[in-house]
């Protein structure tokens, strides 16, 4: 049997039955990391102490026949833009290159008393910035199935880790796709909750207003075990809701006969073939399932990119102004004062596409552009948020393409940003709006290597049952995971 | 092009990036064509639009809020565990105010 791929409910099944111990299915994980990940390279660090003490102390927990907590035992990957107290955390930035995060994340702090043993942090795009993980400053992340390819992003190590089988479920941060994308290009599933469901304490802020941290794992059970740790309100977290959690296992087998399905024109409309019939597939498979399509309209839906990337950019030169080289992090050597210690710091710390975003950021919130970029931007996106909650009086769901592309080769796409932020198209809108999303596997193109296509669930404001209970009848059909 | 070179320092120097001639020729028709794209949006009426900071739900009054009690914060040798420069329990940076 093989250990390392194994889900949450076989972990917990084979640990109640003492047919392995976490330290035995922790050290199964390490040594596939060990011997696998020099080629995927979906870690920037391991922290195997760490995770061993945990290991042990669930092991001693069943031996004194205490019951299992939720995640007992089960490797989890964090993404390195959420803190875990005294181990390295960098941002994949130079910035950060030394940055050893004082305390834990509250999502960190609730996998943990969970039982879940945190293997170490993943690689990402720097600060979150990115769609393939190729703006790491440290390496570049490959996608396991296809090595010459990117693994999606920004959270590209997490979603890797999980599809190479190195851990059962993985954290990563989605401001603007970055958990469903990488997702749908590595083929596991991937949700973000709504914006306030799961606390944001630890995780580095890239846009404030946008965002979430959210599992990635290899079945949909699995992933909402993830998100019932680690969602509800947390008082360090002022955005977080206070909202009840409810529990998201319960609801999973229901049918969903009757349910109606929307299907907005606008995420349709020119789709490659090659992802197009996968999706058309998916949404046929779900009718069978008894699903009721409704073709629907999200007319603000060409805005979205535009607005997306005023907000973010904004929010983010705002946000990384802290990056001065006085309380943490990376400092220049050689500066005349204290000015151009910051610029020669900032400059030297920041890679590319986070100075091209703080440029971005610091335009469209300049003086004369305010009005014209950042707050038109804040209208338009109210009026996207509009469009779903239009939507959502009509439908339960909407189902829609994770991504225009499947995985596209490394470094096929690093001149080009502004083509790199259009193939964001299918996500920044429920980040833009807050509602909750899912990505789940709808099979693989037809060329050589087959490259996994996702599908994406979106549903209204702290809907997540739904969209659990759709994305799991949807994977079981397809015969997409068995769990 | 409507982006000049002198933009581009400009906004470097208020986001506190000193930006090498290379980076500068670099992003200049970059950071053109993303603005341009983002002009786009002007073909939207938002006259009768509220702005958006951010999602909002209803809650409890004061839901955020909590009871005003101490509670353990940074010791100070922690706070500066990651500082590049510190001594006598502060965050040293270059001298900023001239000697007489």
């Amino acid at each position: 049997m093989n250990l390392a791929s194994l889900t949450i409910g076989k972990i917990r099944d084979l640990l109640t039955r003492k047919q392995v111990s976490a330290q035995e299915l922790l050290g199964a994980h390490l040594q596939h990391i060990e011997e696998r990940d020099k080629d995927v390279r979906a870690f920037l660090s391991l922290c195997p102490e760490r995770a061993l003490e945990q290991a042990q102390g669930i092991d001693a927990r069943l031996a004194a026949g205490e019951p299992l907590p939720p995640l007992g035992g089960v490797p989890v990957a964090v993404k390195d833009v959420i803190l875990t107290r005294g181990v390295r955390t960098t941002c994949a930035s130079k910035i950060l290159e030394n940055y050893v995060a004082p305390y834990d994340a509250t999502a960190v702090t609730r996998l943990e008393s969970a039982g879940a043993c945190i293997l170490g942090k993943t690689n990402c795009d720097e600060f979150a910035m990115g769609s393939s993980t190729e703006n790491s400053a440290y390496v570049a992340t490959r996608n396991p199935h296809d090595l010459t390819r990117v693994p999606g992003g920004s959270s590209g190590g997490s979603a890797a880790a999980v599809a190479a089988s190195f851990s059962t479920a993985a954290l990563g941060s989605d401001t603007g796709g970055s958990i469903r994308q990488p997702a749908a290009f590595c083929g596991v599933v991937g949700l973000i909750g709504t914006y306030g469901r799961v606390s944001r304490f630890g995780l580095v802020a890239f846009a404030s207003s946008l965002d979430h941290i959210g599992p990635l794992g290899r079945s949909v059970r699995d992933v909402a075990r993830v998100l019932q740790v680690i969602a509800g309100r947390d008082p360090m977290d002022s955005t977080s809701a206070n909202v009840p959690v409810p529990d998201y296992e319960a609801a999973l087998d229901e049918s969903v006969r009757g349910m109606k399905v929307g299907m907005p024109e606008e995420y349709f409309a020119g789709l490659s073939p090659e992802i197009g019939g996968n999706i058309q597939k998916g949404v046929r498979l779900l009718e069978q399932l008894g699903c009721t399509i409704v073709p629907i309209n999200l007319p603000h839906t060409e805005y979205a990119i535009a607005c997306y990337y005023i907000i973010a950019t904004a929010e983010a030169s705002s946000n990384l102004a802290r990056y001065d080289g006085v309380r943490y992090g990376f400092r220049s050597s050689r500066y005349a004062d204290l000015r151009d210690m910051y610029e020669k710091t900032r400059d030297g710390g920041f890679g590319a596409e986070v100075k091209r975003r703080i440029m971005l950021g610091t335009y469209v919130l300049s003086s004369g552009y305010y009005d014209a970029y950042y707050l038109k931007a804040q209208k338009v996106r109210n009026l996207i948020m509009r469009d779903f909650q239009e939507a959502f009086d009509e439908v339960d769901v909407i189902v829609t393409p994770t991504s225009p592309i499947p995985a596209f080769r490394i470094g096929e796409r690093v001149d080009d940003p502004l083509q790199m932020y259009l193939a964001d198209i299918y996500t920044v809108t429920a980040d833009l709006a807050g509602i909750p999303g899912i990505s789940v596997p709808c099979g693989n193109t037809p060329g050589h290597p087959a490259l996994p296509v996702g599908m994406q669930l979106l549903a209204k404001h702290f809907d997540e049952a739904r969209l659990l209970q759709v994305a799991h009848a949807f994977e079981r059909a397809g015969g997409f995971q068995t769990n | 092009m409507s982006l000049t070179e002198q933009d581009v320092r400009y906004v470097a120097e208020l986001a506190h990036l000193e930006l090498t001639p290379e980076e500068i020729r670099k992003f200049l028709p970059q950071l053109d064509s993303i603005l341009q794209y983002m002009q786009k949006l002007n073909a939207l009426d938002t006259s009768q639009v509220e702005p958006m900071a951010q999602v909002t739900y209803p809650a409890a009054e004061n839901p955020s809020l909590r009871s005003d009690q101490t509670q353990k914060g940074f010791a100070q040798d922690e706070a500066l565990r990651n500082a590049p420069e510190s001594g006598d329990g502060c965050f040293k940076v270059p001298r900023v105010i001239e000697k007489e």
